[in-house]
């Protein structure tokens, strides 16, 4: 038998460029989230600012005080900190838009409507909730006297891009994986536990130099997170140190960061790829 | 711009031709039977597959109003899912001209946690409409539901009927050009049902093609012209409703 032909005319669109055109109900869909997340709280979003200011501090009398880190480097607290905002913008985007087909499961078996809309959403439901860590952040940054420079600022939007799009990729390839078997959802907790520990957000990327050699680091770098988190290092916590003291990794900006920029561009592809390969089958597997 | 948004004139709304959809009857679900599946070949097993549309064809003319009858499990639904793109066909082709907005089932995409109002929003524009046709509508559609008094409530706190009520108002003020109606006519109390009929009617007064599933044959009547009887997945007969019930209900009798 010939392969099915379907024909729509006029096409009602698909993937992620149909979720651009269709910014309005993105925009719904986050809204949507955003108003259940807080329903019924009285302290509503303020929440987002609370429970990574208390992450922040158990580490940060934990780690920086009884085991001494607070001593060997410089405003370690801010150090921490803005690493850890990035993996909380990691975790969230990917843990959500990896559970987001399912969870709209009763939607995508009854209407059409471009199914990327429920990944993507989800990773800006997360951005809207690292905007108070960032003013937290940048607040904690001014208080220990932060100076940032242009290619400091320039830093900030770099990381948030390259993990809102590692997010957005990594969402699609396990939000469709998931569909099929239920395993996908486990894996999603693991790669965020061992992405928290790979990324030198808890120590210092000089460790792991000293340890792994010239050849081993590279491939250290070649994480995409790690990258960020260090693009997030430079922007809120090298200002913050004594000039000369420290410095981030060698090539950081002139070739770590396009590296980065390109693998989570090839993740997208491949994410976007394997979920329009799968998407025709979701109404009836779910 | 607006050359793409609408059907092309003077051709079929809808034009099935042996379209085929199989469904696999159990699901694979964990890991270890999907490594068994793959290390089988990928081959499904007979047993586990099931035909739910074997070589179905047919051509609605735009404007035209059709039932669709058949039996539990004959493939209607399935049918409808494959035109409003919700699935995919596995065999067979189909040409859909025209904006279809689907109605599988009242409420589908309404929130509890939400308020009445930005239920409308959310669900007109899942259903593909955009910010200016809502607002544009939205007095229509609240005023058609007559829960003016509730859109600021929380959508979990109306009974059953005003929620039913207010998800069909906002599906029936879209826009498509291909309506699709599956078993969701007898919503709400008496007088709510005759007025949702009648909004149907109208639609198809204003040229837009209606598919329509119902159990109930004096429903169908009402609305439909035509009815296409559908049995195993297959056309068993296509004419006038009244025709195609007759038929239907002399074979069902034995
Ligand atoms: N996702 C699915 N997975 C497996 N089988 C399915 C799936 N969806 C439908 N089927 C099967 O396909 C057949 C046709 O179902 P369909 O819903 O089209 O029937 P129908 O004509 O609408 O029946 P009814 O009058 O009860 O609504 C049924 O046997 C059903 O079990
Ligand atoms: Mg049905």
């Amino acid at each position: 038998m010939a392969g099915p032909t379907v024909v729509r005319h006029p096409s009602p669109g698909t993937g992620l460029p149909a979720v651009f055109r269709q910014r309005y109900l993105l925009k719904l869909l986050v809204d949507k989230e955003l108003q259940i997340r807080y329903r019924g709280t009285v302290l509503g979003l303020l929440w987002s600012y609370v429970k990574p200011g208390i992450q922040f501090v158990v580490f940060y009398v934990a780690l920086g005080i009884f085991l001494g880190l607070e001593r060997g480097m410089e405003n370690y607290a801010v150090y921490l900190f803005s690493g850890i905002i990035l993996i909380n913008f990691f975790s969230e985007s990917f843990g959500n838009a990896a559970r987001s087909i399912v969870a709209n499961a009763s939607l995508i078996k009854k209407i059409y409507l471009p199914r990327q809309m429920f990944p993507v959403a989800s990773v800006w439901v997360a951005g809207v909730h690292l905007l108070p860590q960032l003013v937290v952040m940048l607040v904690a940054a001014l208080v220990v006297g932060w100076s940032p420079t242009w290619i400091s600022l320039l830093a900030i939007p770099t990381a948030l891009l390259v993990v809102g799009l590692l997010g957005t990729g990594l969402g699609l390839l396990f939000g469709a994986a998931n569909v099929f078997f239920r395993d996908a959802e486990n894996f999603v907790d693991l790669i965020v536990m061992v992405s928290t520990w790979s990324a030198p957000v808890l120590y210092a990327w000089t460790m792991v130099r000293d340890v792994l050699g010239p050849v081993w680091f590279a491939g250290f770098m070649l994480n995409p997170l790690t990258v960020a988190v260090e693009l997030s290092h430079a922007a809120f916590w090298l200002p913050t140190t004594t000039p000369g003291a420290h410095e981030v990794p060698p090539h950081l900006f002139s070739l770590w960061t396009p590296v980065a920029l390109l693998v989570v561009t090839l993740i997208m592809l491949l994410g976007d790829l394997t979920f329009r390969r799968l998407e025709g089958r979701f109404a009836q597997e779910l | 711009m607006s050359a793409d948004r609408t059907a092309a004139p003077n051709e079929p709304a809808v034009v099935a031709h042996h379209l085929a959809k199989e469904f696999s009857l159990r699901h694979a679900r964990s890991l270890k039977e999907t490594a068994m599946w793959l290390a089988k070949g990928r081959r499904q097993d007979i047993s586990n597959r099931f035909r739910a549309l074997e070589d179905l064809s047919v051509t609605i003319r735009p404007g035209e109003s059709v039932a669709l009858v058949g039996l539990n499990g004959s493939g209607k639904s399935t049918f409808l899912k494959l035109v409003s793109g919700v699935m995919s066909p596995d065999g067979g082709s189909l040409r859909v001209n025209g904006r279809v907005a689907g109605l599988i089932e009242v409420g589908a995409g309404f929130h509890p946690d939400l308020t009445g109002r930005d239920n409308v929003y959310l669900n007109g524009a899942i259903l593909g409409m955009t910010k200016e046709e809502i607002d544009r509508k939205f007095d229509q559609i609240v005023a058609f539901s007559e829960i003016e008094q509730f859109i600021d409530t929380e959508v979990k706190f109306y009974s059953s009927g005003m929620y039913l009520r207010l998800a069909f108002a906002v599906a029936v003020f879209t826009d498509p050009d291909i309506f699709i109606i599956d078993e969701i006519l007898s919503v709400g109390d008496e007088p709510f049902q005759r007025k949702s009929l009648g909004r149907v009617k109208q639609l198809s007064e204003e040229g837009k093609t209606l598919l329509v599933v119902s159990h109930d044959f004096d429903v169908v009547r009402k609305v439909c012209a035509r009815g296409v009887w559908i049995e195993h997945g297959r056309v068993r007969g296509d004419g006038p409703i009244d025709e195609v019930i007759a038929q239907f209900r002399a074979e069902e009798r034995d």
